[in-house]
């Protein structure tokens, strides 16, 4: 197989609160033989509140961040849901509107850059799924999870909106998405079926609305639960910062006590890869991973 | 039926009636449906060849009057317009229909909208203007005004989008996208005279747009695509450009995204909680903060990580900043 390579957007999150992200997603490359180049240049996405603030500005940061993939010449991965809805959300709206892209473009002319919108967005996981396949992926792995009931938990901005989402994510159904179960599967994990797989963690809204996040964490912790799941597993840091470190909020938001450890996705596929603990960061969890 | 395709299916059917069952219970049918059909065709096969007591809403049959809306496993659809063959290819042939919240069910798949009503009538639904009762001309908008709404004026209230929306499930005071579509919709009205009030409904904080979770459930639900939480984003905009918006969490979280880029390139997340919640507000946060540090999850403001090129994300924020706060 042709070396893959990307240019890496790792987000914010990947480098302050989540650095077992980053950690276990260049483990991760390295053991499948993937380069990934770090877009050190690049700055937040506004995680959709910049753009609640003032749209143009998040238009003209996030362009700029794509400017830097495209001078590679390679397609950005994105580690985080929301990194990735607000970059592709960004090439969508400046490759179907030339008007807006020539206004985007005066301002990075000040920079001397230029958006062309020739390099693709897509979230690590779909990477990993359409590029690198999963038949290749399930060959390599030499610690099979065989003995781990494991929960999915898609998160919101991998899934929709669909019309923008099916772009990258090989047309993935957002009321049935299946990704990350087949990578479960292919890990030699047992995927586990609960109702809030696909539903919101409410990480968005838990300043303003405290109330509402901590039910919908603790829906998605209960519901896996519920389920028999062991540990669960997210492509997004925003979900696992709200599973793995707010499940008191969310017990007594729910009157039940919940937690339940939370890799992210990288960190499953390494231990199925035979990474140490250590190598996937799984000493930075607050809610311990105590199964390795 | 020659030349049309069929598939046999399973149907579970809610079935409720509010004067004289305690608990909902399913009814379940197998049946041979064809490519052509809708799921509304199914429901009036099982009311005309099965049991004529099963209580459903349908009228213009073409996705227009919006009263038809269910849930099959879970995703809103109109049934007029929701092919059988289609939703076998999301879900497979087992098909479990619901009513839009079963909460609300008052016969079968008939449920009680007043909330949904009571949401709308909430952001006033209809244009302010003062116009001559008896004009000469008629009151033309021109079609780059008309582009303004956005197609929030195709909205059919058929309820895909609030009985979608996680939000509302857990607040009941949440407007809910709809409503905020139709506050969007006269809003961006160049005849209106009644934005400013608007605005001022939405900005409520516990109702307002602020709430939203941003989770696209309303986007995704849409059959019209009305793409609410689009809508949702606008009414943010059009708080902050039309100076309304207040100085409280929200705003300032928002806000606090463009004071540390211009910074950092990247977000200082401890600072953005500090700066949204304030010096007291963030010490409800402290007891996670000292967990996160623990475990080497808190970034110190010394050792806080700058994007390269950083004079470029600062000379961008500097030349094209939109608004003031
Ligand atoms: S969504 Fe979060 S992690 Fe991603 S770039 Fe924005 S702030 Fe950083
Ligand atoms: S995006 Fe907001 S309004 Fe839309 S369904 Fe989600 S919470 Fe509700
Ligand atoms: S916005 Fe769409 S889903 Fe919501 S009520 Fe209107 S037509 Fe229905
Ligand atoms: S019957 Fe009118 S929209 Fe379906």
């Amino acid at each position: 197989m042709q070396m893959l390579r990307y240019a890496l957007y790792t987000g914010c999150t990947a480098r302050e609160s989540t650095p077992e992200l980053l950690k276990s997603t260049l483990a991760v490359a390295e053991k499948l033989g993937i380069e990934l180049v770090l877009l050190d240049e690049a700055s937040c996405c506004g995680a959709s509140h910049l753009q609640d603030y003032d749209d143009f500005l998040s238009l003209v940061l996030n362009a700029r961040n794509i400017c830097y993939a495209e001078k590679l010449g390679l397609t950005m991965v994105t580690i985080c849901n929301t990194c990735q809805l607000n970059t592709a959300m960004t090439k969508h709206r400046l490759d179907t509107n030339p008007e807006l892209k020539a206004k985007v473009n005066v301002k990075l002319a000040e920079v001397g850059l230029e958006y062309k919108g020739t390099s693709e967005v897509t979230h690590f996981l779909y990477a990993i799924i359409q590029d690198y396949g999963l038949e290749n992926l399930a060959k390599k792995v030499n610690v099979p999870l065989s003995q781990f009931n494991i929960a999915p938990f898609y998160g919101c901005h991998n899934i929709r909106p669909s019309e923008l989402q099916n772009l990258s994510n090989g047309g993935e159904n957002p009321y049935n998405p299946t990704s990350l179960d087949d990578l479960i599967i292919a890990c030699g994990g047992n995927n586990v079926d609960y109702d809030a797989k696909n539903k919101c963690c409410g990480f968005h809204a838990e300043l303003q609305s405290p109330h509402t996040a901590a039910v919908l964490t603790g829906n998605a912790l209960s519901g896996a639960i519920d389920a028999n799941a062991d540990w669960m597993v997210t492509p997004c840091p925003l979900c696992h910062l709200k599973l793995d470190v707010q499940h008191h909020g969310a017990s007594k938001a729910i009157g039940r006590e919940v937690s339940l450890p939370v890799l992210h996705m990288p960190q499953m596929v390494g231990l199925a890869l035979g990474c140490t603990p250590a190598e996937l960061g799984l000493q930075h969890h607050v809610t311990k991973v105590n199964f390795v | 039926m020659d030349g049309l395709k069929s598939q046999q299916v399973t149907f579970k059917l809610f079935r409720f009636n509010k004067d004289t069952d305690y608990l909902p219970y399913y009814n379940t049918y197998v049946l041979d449906v064809t490519h052509e059909e809708v799921i509304l065709d199914v429901l009036n096969r099982i009311k005309w060849d099965h049991d004529g007591s099963l209580s459903y809403r349908r009228s213009c049959r073409h996705g227009i009057c919006g009263i038809c809306s269910i849930k099959v496993n879970g995703k809103a659809i109109l049934a007029c317009k929701a092919r059988i063959f289609d939703l076998i290819n999301v879900f497979g042939a087992d098909m479990t229909i619901d009513p839009l919240s079963t909460k609300r069910a008052i016969k079968d798949l008939i449920i009680d909208k007043e909330d949904f009503w009571d949401k709308h009538a909430q952001v006033k639904p209809f244009l302010v203007t003062d116009v001559e009762e008896n004009p000469s001309l008629e009151n033309l908008v021109s079609p780059h005004d008309a582009e303004k709404l956005l197609e929030a004026d195709y909205c059919i209230q058929c309820g895909a989008c609030h009985y979608s929306c996680p939000a509302l499930e857990i607040n009941d005071r949440f407007i809910g996208p709809a409503a905020f579509a139709a506050a969007f919709r006269f809003a961006a009205d160049v005849r209106d005279d009644s934005s400013l009030e608007r605005l001022h409904i939405v900005n409520e904080e516990t109702e307002g747009v602020w709430d939203c979770v941003k989770c696209m459930e309303c986007a995704e639900a849409c059959p019209k695509d009305v793409n609410p939480i689009e809508k949702i984003t606008k009414l943010h905009n059009m708080i902050f450009d039309t100076g309304i918006a207040k100085d409280n969490v929200a705003t300032r979280h928002a806000v606090g995204f463009a004071h540390s880029i211009n910074k950092h390139g990247l977000l200082d997340e401890g600072e953005l909680v500090r700066y949204s919640e304030g010096n007291i507000g963030v010490m409800k946060h402290l007891p996670e903060a000292f967990e996160m540090w623990k475990n080497g999850k808190i970034v110190m403001p010394w050792n806080m990580p700058k994007s390269k090129n950083l004079d470029e994300v600062k000379k961008l924020i500097e030349s094209s900043s939109t608004v003031k706060f």
